[in-house]
């Protein structure tokens, strides 16, 4: 195939769709299908045989429409039209009111001119909604391997790694290293062979942006890893995606299965002299494997505990090759990026953190599901604006971003503007994308106690201070939360903290402490009230262990 | 392979760049003290007892694993790194069932000489006592779990250099211990060569040599400097000042 006919061929996937006066398509991501979309399904293609309007609308599985919360979701093209909490008997009445007669069944129906839909801004999100999660020929129809293509016919590999260098995209794991920066580093490296590594090992609790992104869009990172192979001269390419995530592991076979028949992955892509080929690796369910170093050695078939950098994974990755690895979302930029150049991307979001951010939105808040902004927004946007605020009768406490290496972002920084920086500054990150918000209800020693059983429970146990201390850590937090705890207690909780955070060898401990000392550092009387008043000496038991403890950090 | 100038605690020293900064501090009689490194086998900085502090690097940097660049400032033993080293030996001792008034390598243990270097006069986590196994099934040698710090140098040394691999970690965590094989008895083992080094290279007693008794095994970890020079340098007879 080469790039006339892939153009032929949206072409005629246009024409085909076009047949159709209506477009039902139906949110086929694991949160609708576990609040019953089969049976939406079912009631929709019943209700269209029997009208017989089966040739004139079509009906359509498509990624995450957003509003997980409310599902299922159902959206009706033209004149989009988004259904909330559909069942059987809502499916057959879209079917015979809104497809029949033309009239939208108003009690089910979204305002989508509501702050939820106007305020975000969708690059990454852009297929879900538009296309058939399943069908390559409708991701071609909607400009589908067309940045492969451009890259491949037009493109010096120099040429495409500039156009990312020239965009800003960061790493949409969480640090924020310059993607551009990196493919760079790979591709002067100098090695017979070299990986490309896609890691979907998304694990904090409450994420599910790169799920959403690869049951709804699998074909656009299948697109952008092509681009990075061909960019830093790689001809193999590796998902290391959980094996929690199987709706995800299905779409993704059977989109590298359909872009291997069409020729857009395999030898000789689009008839040009690059090689790429994708293969799946599946983790077994440990956090520590979306680690970078960690995930590497999983994919070598090793036990996954991390290393230390240097070297780094760009110089010595996988076999000792040089190796680029990318979180999902990083490599689902960068059609959109190669499509409509560097510059464009630039100008969307602030100056160093450029583009917009998926976040899964979780917890006490009126609107859950995923929303896509541009970087910088101030928080209280994302929290009250596209997020409805708390539910009514509660307060809002604090946002939790990063997951168990981030922090909880307080009332008074509602106005910080979200991007890479501005989220250091409070002690928090950016991660990957969960945000979790807590309202008045919450209790932020039990916050922080959850997130550090977690980080106990995923330590790979290799170094020291992870495998002993976040035990120590917990185990403080229970004694403090028993309200056995003392001010000595305290003390060394937050010295503990501190010699983990600086003392762990990879990112799941030096990151471990932080919901803790970020909830001390905003909400100490939360800790402090539960404290045991009785003089330190005396609750320690008269060990002598107070008097070492009291004397520092005092 | 080029030469650099690198200060450590205010002395200037020239290195070679393929070196580590913990060969160049010994070189030069430096001390900073270790326990999962042991010369011959490769670094895994896991314990992170060597850390030193780079100038200008936000992070801290385990020496056994970090190249010396030119310009280089390194401090090795500041008040921020002591306290940090305490507190490691302090997790360990927390962590384990160390009883040393009835272990086999009281007064030759490694970890006992950083508790006294570290001036670990007590500790103030709660002991964990966990409940750990003791394998007693091979022939010549025991494995007790209690004593057993994860330093993983019996692993290495079994795979890096006697070639069998028989040890390996299971579980995660807090949880982690050594196994052998599939995690069977050590005595079933069938990759085991019997051939000991693990043992010699055990810094506590969780690898001892069975009939040895409270406080007598002194372990000889020179034999592993000597089997690597006389693979590299064809000399087969150990010579006596190897065996520090």
């Amino acid at each position: 195939m080469t790039i006339e006919d892939l153009r032929e061929l949206a072409e005629k996937e246009r024409d085909r769709q076009s047949q159709f006066t209506h477009r039902i398509l139906y949110c086929s991501s694991a949160g609708c299908v576990s609040s019953g979309c089969d049976a939406v399904k079912e009631s929709l293609k019943k209700t269209l045989d029997e009208t017989g309007l089966s040739k004139k609308c079509e009906m359509v599985g498509t990624g995450c429409l957003g509003l997980c919360g409310e599902g299922p979701l159902v959206l009706v093209l033209p004149d989009p039209t988004l259904y909330q909490h559909v069942d059987a008997e809502t499916a057959r009445r879209i079917v015979v009111e809104h497809v029949a007669e033309g009239k939208k069944v108003v009690d089910h129906a979204l305002d989508l001119n509501s702050p939820f839909f106007s305020s975000q801004k969708k690059i990454v999100l852009e297929n879900m909604g538009r296309i058939n999660a399943e069908s390559i020929e409708e991701y071609i129809a909607a400009d589908g391997y067309e940045a492969l293509g451009r890259a491949l016919t037009e493109l010096q590999p120099e040429e495409v790694i500039a156009e990312i260098r020239k965009s800003g995209l960061r790493g949409r794991g969480g640090a924020g290293y310059p993607t551009g920066l990196k493919w760079d580093i790979v591709r002067k490296g100098k090695s017979d062979q070299k990986y490309v590594v896609c890691n979907a090992d998304e694990g904090d609790p409450g994420a599910f942006m790169d799920r959403s992104v690869l049951e709804g869009d699998p074909h656009r990172v299948l697109e952008g890893m092509a681009i990075a192979g061909y960019a830093v001269g790689a001809s193999q390419g590796y998902i290391y995606v959980r094996a929690e995530y199987p709706l995800a592991i299905d779409r993704l076979r059977l989109a590298i299965k359909q872009a291997e028949k069409l020729g857009l992955l395999g030898n000789r892509i689009l008839e040009s002299q690059f090689n790429f080929r994708i293969d799946l690796r599946i983790g077994a369910g440990a956090f520590v494997c979306g680690e970078e170093t960690a995930l590497l050695r999983s994919v070598m078939g090793r036990r996954g505990r991390p290393r230390p950098r240097p070297p780094y994974p760009s110089e010595k990755g996988l076999w000792d090759k040089p190796t680029l690895i990318n979180n999902v979302e990083t490599f689902a930029n960068i059609c959109p990026i190669i499509n409509n150049g560097g510059e464009w991307f630039a100008g969307i979001g602030t100056p160093k953190s450029a583009g917009t951010k998926v976040f899964a939105l979780a917890g006490n808040i009126r609107n859950t599901g995923l929303v896509e902004v541009p970087m910088g927004i101030p928080l209280r946007k994302i929290i009250f604006d596209i997020g409805g605020g708390t539910p009514e009768g509660t307060e809002f406490k604090a946002a939790q971003t990063g997951g168990p290496s981030g922090g909880c972002i307080p009332k008074e920084h509602l106005d910080l503007p979200v991007d890479y920086e501005a989220l250091a500054t409070v002690g928090s990150i950016m991660g990957s994308g969960g945000m979790i918000v807590m309202d008045s209800t919450a209790s932020m020693v039990d916050v922080a106690k959850y997130f550090m059983e977690f980080c106990m429970d995923e330590s790979c146990g290799k170094c020291i201070p992870c495998r002993v201390g976040t035990k120590h850590i917990y185990l403080l937090l229970e004694k403090i939360k028993n309200g056995e705890g003392t001010e000595e207690d305290f003390t060394l909780l937050q010295e503990l903290c501190t010699m983990v955070k600086e003392t762990s060898l990879c990112g799941l401990g030096q990151s471990a402490p932080n919901p803790v000392l970020s909830t001390i550092r905003f909400f100490r009387d939360e800790y402090t009230r539960l404290l045991k008043e009785s003089p330190a000496f005396a609750a320690n038991g008269g060990n002598g262990h107070a008097h070492a403890a009291a004397g520092k950090e005092a | 392979m080029a030469i650099v100038t690198i200060t450590i605690d205010g002395q200037q020293l020239s290195a070679q760049d393929d070196q580590t900064l913990l060969q160049v501090a010994r070189e030069h009689k430096i001390h900073i003290p270790t326990l999962c490194f042991l010369e011959g086998l490769s670094s895994v900085g896991a314990c992170r007892l060597c850390m030193v502090e780079v100038e200008g690097w936000s992070k801290l940097a385990t020496s056994c694993t970090t190249k010396p660049a030119e310009g280089m400032v390194i401090h090795t033993n500041t008040d921020r790194l002591k306290k940090y080293r305490r507190m490691i030996v302090e997790l360990l001792a927390s962590e384990g069932n160390h009883q040393c008034a009835v272990c086999v390598v009281n007064s030759y243990c490694e970890l006992q000489n950083l508790a006294y270097e570290v001036g670990l006069d007590h500790v103030r986590f709660p002991y964990l006592f966990p409940h750990k196994s003791l394998d007693a099934t091979h022939k010549d040698f025991v494995m007790d779990r209690n004593r057993c710090v994860l330093c993983t140098r019996c692993l290495r040394v079994c795979h890096e250099v006697e070639g069998a691999h028989v040890w390996d970690v299971a579980g995660r965590g807090i949880d982690c211990e050594i196994v052998a094989d599939m995690h069977q008895p050590w005595g079933e083992s069938d990759s085991c060569t019997s051939c000991g080094k693990c043992v010699r290279v055990c810094p506590t007693g969780a690898l001892f040599e069975k009939g040895a008794t409270i406080g007598e095994m002194q372990k000889e970890r020179g034999f592993l400097k000597f089997l690597v020079t006389a693979r590299n340098k064809r000399e087969w007879v150990q010579q006596p000042e190897d065996n520090d």
